[in-house]
């Protein structure tokens, strides 16, 4: 069988455009749930070391839970089941939300990476010393302050790389939004196979639009972490 | 509660039958290429390590779901007749996973020191002793953990092959789904099984650095 290759589905119309709105969607879909996995990572993250067991046995739950199931089955789970989780009437009007793929993939993303986040966080306080923990409260500050001034900061300056690599994952995390029906940049590739049977080529160009995509974030990030990097530790 | 799931008790194990084939045909795959691919990454011949950097970079820089779908599309063209997608399937694992083993087994090898090797000479042993004995011993405890985690990751990354139609775990609990509608249980089920599968595997990784912590190779 030959194949006549026709690479200008990469830029013909609408596939050009189509691969576009595609890169749109999973740059949208990876900086909204980056967000909800910051955020949420953070709490949880110190959570896992604070002195009251109950809270640590919860966010440690928390990150087995997300760890341990595929991200594909937890998308399914929270975009079908989740609506018939809040009964007939809340459920009903949720599935009425137009868009609600979308928001799912925004949420289920957003937690699941937060359990990951969680653990770096873990790892990021594990390397601070006692002494400056010692120190931190012999200036009479308070648990809260501590943490809120002062630990969490460091923490996060320390785990800075990991989080890049985090990053980087997240956007190709995304991908798997395409199973719930949503046009992100994977899911545009293989509707340009479904129109033209030119597959291969949509999906190679969506691989080296990925490549950019993951080249520029850790420039951006290569940035942000030579700001932000402890003086006199070790960089890259 | 679980009706749905006891209905299609059968149907679904099935499917799970096939996600443990596809790990087990990734596995041996991903860890045999991830061997070569370490030794790759460690090659002093330029010939040898740029061209299996720029693998290992540009697989690791994509989606596992792109990779899945080309070659998918690739598979037929090379072939000249479509495909079964399990075969193309295992064939995106395998290149895909090894990868990440090779980072590990590149990492597992770099951890031996030359003064290791030299100790071992000076106390008379032989090269393939030395292998034999010391370090492939204590390369293979220091990245055990490491391996176990990333079969675990294996082992869910094969729900993906969903997208090209393999009726693996997934793929089944969302036909029966379609079919009876019971989102809650059904997904629940899958979710319950790769949670035991997967939570035991962690805790065994991590009996596995303990030790290799207790006996000082960590």
């Amino acid at each position: 069988m030959a194949y006549n290759f026709d690479w200008s589905v990469l830029w013909r119309q609408p596939y050009g455009t189509w691969l576009l709105q595609g890169l749109w969607v999973t740059i949208k879909i990876g900086l909204f749930s980056w967000i909800i996995a910051l955020s949420l990572g953070i709490i949880i993250g110190t959570l896992r070391v604070t002195p009251w067991k109950f809270t640590r046995f919860l966010a440690s739950a928390y990150t087995e839970f997300f760890r341990n199931i595929p991200f594909l089955v937890q998308l399914f789970f929270w975009y079908y089941a989740g609506p018939m989780l809040l009964g007939d009437r809340l459920g009903h009007a949720i599935n009425q939300i137009i868009g609600l793929n979308y928001y799912v993939a925004i949420f289920a993303l957003g937690i699941y990476t937060a359990s990951r986040v969680a653990e770096h966080m873990r790892a990021g306080f594990a390397s601070i010393g006692k002494e400056q923990y010692q120190a931190v409260l012999s200036t009479g500050m308070t648990q809260y302050q501590m943490y809120r001034y002062v630990i969490i900061p460091y923490a996060l300056r320390v785990i800075l790389p990991p989080l890049t690599t985090e990053f980087l994952t997240i956007f190709k995390n995304s991908s798997i939004a395409m199973t719930i029906g949503v046009a992100e940049l994977t899911f545009m590739s293989y509707r340009i196979d479904a129109e033209t049977f030119h597959g291969l080529e949509a999906t190679t160009g969506a691989m080296f639009i990925y490549l950019l995509l993951g080249l520029t974030v850790v420039r951006i990030m290569g940035f942000i972490e030579s700001r932000f990097k402890i003086p006199g530790m070790i960089g890259r | 509660m679980f009706d749905a799931v006891i209905r299609n008790f059968g149907f679904l194990m099935g499917g799970f039958g096939v996600t443990l084939e596809l790990t087990a045909c990734a596995l041996t795959g991903g860890i045999l290429l991830g061997m070569i691919v370490g030794l790759g990454r460690i090659s002093r011949s330029k010939w040898i390590y740029v061209p299996v950097t720029l693998y290992v970079n540009f697989i690791r820089n994509i989606p596992l779901i792109l990779v899945i779908f080309w070659f998918y599309f690739v598979m037929p063209i090379i072939a000249g007749k479509p495909l079964n997608p399990f075969i193309s399937a295992v064939i995106s694992f395998i290149i895909f996973e090894a990868t990440y083993f090779g980072e590990i087994f590149r990492a597992g090898y770099q951890s031996i020191s030359v003064d290791l090797i030299h100790a071992a000479y000076s106390t008379g042993l032989t090269y393939s002793q030395t292998a034999r004995y010391v370090l492939i011993p204590i390369a293979f405890r220091r990245m055990l953990p490491s391996l176990i985690t990333q079969s675990i990751i294996t082992f869910q990354d094969t729900s993906l092959a969903f997208v090209i139609g393999l009726e693996e775990f997934v793929r089944r609990a969302s036909i029966v789904d379609n079919l009876e509608v019971r989102s809650i249980q059904l997904y629940g089920f899958v979710g319950i099984v790769f949670f035991i599968f997967c939570f035991i595997g962690s805790k065994i990784s991590l009996h596995f650095e303990e030790k290799g912590r207790r006996a000082g190779v960590l």
